[in-house]
């Protein structure tokens, strides 16, 4: 009720509707909550009280700055008669404390923030939780993502399906140039290697699919490089790995390499019967299936 | 014969590409026709293309920096466009390899060859006339470099319409950058177009730091020296320390792609990351290289239009050095996300918060400028204001992204897009166009038509909003940069609202165009007769507008901060009784016919013309060697001759 209100309102006044586009692209979207702001677990939670708490903090000091700098310009403009004027005056000591004292303030604070977050959110770091970890090993593929169940010899493309409420330790490599692997409502993301690996930790609070992406730029196809993040509870997990296990394609040598080499739109799928040494060769780079180096010839 | 060149390299059967071609093509065309039918190749050539003097060279650097502004700004509402409409299933009017080239040649020019050119432009006109000298410390080198940047920017511009540009981000990580992922010409053409362009950075950042610490007016030392010449003097000394690093680390880059090296590889033992981090070591300092002499601007702007001192000069000046320092010990702030560990991301994290301490300071000491002065609303107080505010909210994002933690989330995000937007339109963009305002008059003797000023002021300040707002929320919503089409249609309304924002930027600029062009036709009206249009502090405004060759008849006599408002309140200048005759740095050719020889090797290069490479490259280097056995360099301006100048400069202010 209130929204059609605001929203006659601005038919209304015309003028208005200028500023109202994004006060309306705001409210749009927030039909749909998602990304950082709407956190689906413990990482993406405590991140976003960071981001909250330090804009606070400086919110302090740069409202009233901005605030004192249009009175400033306002009140001491050259018609205002009542204004003083003093021209020679350059110094004050005791300002020039205060306005080192302040910055300086605001960054130890913030610096105590930064501390301890990086230590207590560092990615590599294992999550606490009452439920038995699980393995994922991800591989950014031209333009895909794989991801490996090493313990379930199990393996999906595009589609990264965990339980509810179980710490997820990734470990991730890149076949081809780098990316960087994101879900933004469970939080830090990292990037995805060639011949190197990364590690992260992640975990997913309440059942429900979140989209992940490709957060760094890797060629023509980077745009598709999506994938669903389903968090599912234990049960759904277990018949969702029976199913997989029964039905999945091999991913063999043959299969890895010819996935590798289908550049876009993949569909996505699932895979059994996974070499459980495939994570540790695509890192090492002697795969048979490496990509053989042909992105799309330049057009011109 | 030609390498790799042949006919399909220009790109007949892609309708947007080939019509960006021809409209460069007809343009520069109709620019030669129009030059060569009204006969100004004489003039044009003895006055602007072997001028060594810096006034010349610095407005050269500007006018091919507002050039390049239009170039860049075109790629930018392009893609503005094309993810206003490539929502859910839509595929927009790009495709990838078009929009990856658009969006890399945005980042490209706008950093190296519109912001570059543009502070360079203003260093070089400004601090030899703040300085109280006659040109900087080696005119011909000036001109060197200039050119230089010129082939660079003209290369940039040759790859729209022979080949392609580079398809990976601006500052083209490996191993998307290497043979392997990227085998076409593009990654070539940004590789030597910023190796050249680089050396002429390079030698204009050693001209400008030799200039300030070796010529300055008899009495100027550096605690007088306008904040201005301070900032200019720390953005010289960044770019001397940093430019040999990019020179170097693309230098890899292309043994890697000529010569079968494995630097950055992803086998043969190379590493990227190195290339990560040697680029930031180059790159963070960079962006203090923009906004340092932005903030000169600023400091000069706003002492001058409040009738007041600048607060806290020394404050200022330890602010600038401060930043200048630490600028180095940041970059691994560009790549948190590349899982260094906790103590090396937190380490990082908290010095790039150390640099807000002085940048802050910089803030709170221009609001205490404006306390208790007699501000005169002219444009280039305007864009201050707006800066300070702008500013203030781009800083703040830049420290959130420092928490590590919170650059988790917001990395490579349209949040960090917005951000560096944010400052860089906000205090390096604003603080080119207020003292392009500023210092015009001085150039050229008149003054910028004024209310096209302020239209202009308003449409960059409201579009900057409207375009950069949407993209922190869209950010914060997930959506990542250098996409060409995305599924969530509930991004959608945010890309409108800044393409919106992006046309009220346009508006903007075809205002300044506008300005420009009122402000040549309507001069006679407009002229600044005493040199000192907006009772200024420094000396610049102590010669005629536009300056003699020589700046000064005799050099100013400096014995304060503010050395030309003081001499103001000594009461009026009067010639002297005698003037030393001085000499004058003669034209060359040899920045020109340097470069031309530059472009030469560097297409070559690209295009694997081996014979012509060398070719280019001897010429360019005979260039360089015949200039040493150029006996006259200088000639005489007798002391007759500047006791007349000076005369005739003096009459008005005698008779007011």
């Amino acid at each position: 009720m209130k929204r059609q209100v605001f929203f006659q309102d601005c038919r209304r006044r015309s003028r208005l509707a200028f500023f109202a586009a994004p006060a309306a692209a705001c409210l749009v979207a927030s039909c749909r909550p998602a990304g950082v702001l709407d956190p689906q677990g413990p990482v993406a939670s405590a991140e976003r009280l960071i981001l909250l708490n330090a804009t606070g903090i400086m919110l302090v000091v740069v409202l009233p700055v901005i605030a004192l700098t249009l009175i400033f310009a306002w009140w001491y403009r050259a018609s205002n008669k009542r204004a003083v004027y003093w021209p020679d005056w350059s110094y004050s000591g005791d300002i020039e404390l205060v306005v080192w004292s302040i910055p300086a303030m605001v960054v130890i604070l913030l610096a105590g923030v930064a501390w301890t977050g990086s230590h207590q959110l560092d990615p590599a770091q294992k999550l606490e939780a009452n439920a038995k970890p699980i393995r994922i090993e991800v591989v950014s593929l031209d333009w895909k993502w794989l991801f490996i169940y090493p313990d379930l010899e199990i393996a999906t493309v595009n589609q990264l399906v965990v339980p509810t409420g179980v710490p997820v330790e990734f470990l991730l490599t890149s076949a081809t140039v780098m990316n960087s692997f994101f879900v933004p409502q469970l939080g830090s993301q990292i990037y995805t290697m060639p011949g190197m690996t990364t590690r992260l930790n992640l975990l997913a609070e309440r059942p429900g699919d979140y989209p992940g992406l490709s957060a760094n730029f890797s060629g023509d196809g980077f745009s598709d490089m999506r994938f669903l993040v389903r968090v599912v509870p234990d049960s759904e997990f277990a018949s969702w790995r029976a199913r997989a296990t029964d039905e999945g394609a091999v991913l063999n040598a043959a299969a890895y390499s010819l996935l590798a080499r289908t550049p876009v739109n993949t569909p996505m799928q699932t895979y059994r019967s996974v070499d459980p040494n495939l994570f540790e060769r695509i890192v090492q780079q002697n795969t048979a299936a490496e990509p053989t180096a042909s992105p799309p010839k330049s057009e011109n | 014969m030609l390498g790799k060149l042949s006919w399909d390299a220009i790109p007949f059967g892609q309708p947007i590409p080939m019509a960006a071609s021809l409209l460069i093509v007809v343009g520069m065309l109709a620019v030669l026709s129009l030059v060569t039918r009204k006969g100004w190749w004489p003039y044009l050539w003895r006055e602007w293309l072997t001028s060594v003097d810096h006034k010349r060279i610095g407005v050269m650097y500007v006018l091919l920096a507002l050039v390049l502004l239009l170039r860049g700004f075109m790629d930018a509402i392009m893609m503005r466009s094309q993810l206003a409409i490539a929502a859910g299933g839509a595929q927009g009017y790009l495709p990838p390899e078009h929009y990856d080239q658009i969006f890399s040649a945005h980042g490209t020019i706008m950093i190296f060859f519109m912001a570059m050119p543009f502070m360079v432009g203003l260093m070089n006109f400004v601090v030899p006339l703040q300085l109280g000298v006659r040109d900087v410390a080696f005119p011909v080198l000036n001109a060197i470099s200039f050119w230089l940047t010129a082939s660079g920017a003209l290369l940039v511009n040759i790859s729209l319409v022979v080949g392609e540009f580079a398809r990976t981000g601006w500052l083209a990580y490996p191993p998307l950058s290497e043979l392997q992922f990227s085998p076409g010409v593009g990654v070539d053409y940004y590789l030597w177009a910023l190796q050249i362009s680089g050396i002429g950075t390079l030698l204009a950042g050693i001209n400008m730091v030799t200039t300030i610490l070796k010529l300055r007016a008899p009495g100027m030392g550096y605690m007088r020296m306008p904040v201005f010449c301070w900032t200019a003097l720390c953005s010289s000394m960044l770019i001397v320390a940093s430019f040999p690093v990019l020179t170097a680390t693309f230098g890899m880059l292309l043994l890697d792609r000529y010569v079968g090296m494995h630097f950055f590889t992803n086998d043969g033992g190379g590493n990227f990351m190195m290339y990560i981090n040697l680029i930031w070591i180059w790159g963070h300092p960079e962006v203090y290289i923009l906004a340092l002499p932005a903030f000169g601007v600023f400091s000069e702007v706003i002492a001058t239009f409040s009738g007041k001192p600048l607060f806290g000069y020394r404050s200022m000046v330890m602010a600038t050095l401060a930043i200048c320092v630490l600028s180095f010990l940041v970059w691994l702030h560009h790549f948190f996300t590349m899982g260094a560990g906790a103590d090396v991301n937190a380490i990082f994290g908290i010095a790039s918060m150390i640099i807000a301490i002085p940048t802050g300071v910089k803030l709170f000491n221009w609001l205490f400028t404006l306390y208790r002065g007699r501000i005169r609303f002219e444009v280039p107080v305007l864009w201050a204001i707006g800066f300070m505010v702008t500013f203030a909210i781009g800083g703040m994002t830049g420290v959130l992204q420092a928490v590590p933690p919170a650059d988790f989330v917001l990395h490579n995000s349209l949040f960090l897009v917005a951000h560096f937007h944010n400052v860089i339109i906000g205090s390096v963009v604003f603080g080119a166009m207020a003292g392009y305002y500023y210092w015009f008059p001085k150039a050229f003797g008149f003054t910028l038509d004024r209310r096209l000023g302020v239209v202009s002021f308003w449409c960059w300040l409201i579009g900057f909003y409207l375009a950069f707002m949407p993209l922190y929320a869209v950010g914060l919503l997930g959506m990542t940069r250098r996409m060409q089409h995305y599924a969530d249609v509930s991004w959608q309304p945010y890309l409108i609202v800044a393409e919106v924002g992006a046309v009220v930027i346009l508006c903007g600029i075809i205002a300044t165009i506008a300005q420009l062009v009122v402000s040549i036709r309507t001069r006679e009206s407009r002229r600044d007769r005493t040199g000192d249009p907006w009772n200024g502090r420094t000396l610049e405004w102590s010669t005629s507008s536009p300056p003699p060759a020589y700046n000064f008849a005799m050099l100013p006599q400096v014995d304060s901060l503010d050395a030309f408002w003081a001499m103001k309140q000594r009461g009026p200048a009067v010639p002297a009784e005698r003037y030393e005759s001085i000499e004058t740095p003669r034209n060359s050719a040899n920045g020109f016919v340097t470069a031309f020889f530059a472009v030469v090797t560097g297409f070559a290069m690209i295009w694997h013309i081996w014979w012509l490479a060398v070719l280019g490259l001897i010429c360019a280097a005979l260039t360089l060697l015949v200039y040493g056995w150029v006996e006259r360099v200088e000639q005489e301006v007798s002391g007759e001759q500047l006791a007349n100048d000076e005369r005739v400069r003096l009459r008005p202010m005698d008779s007011a």
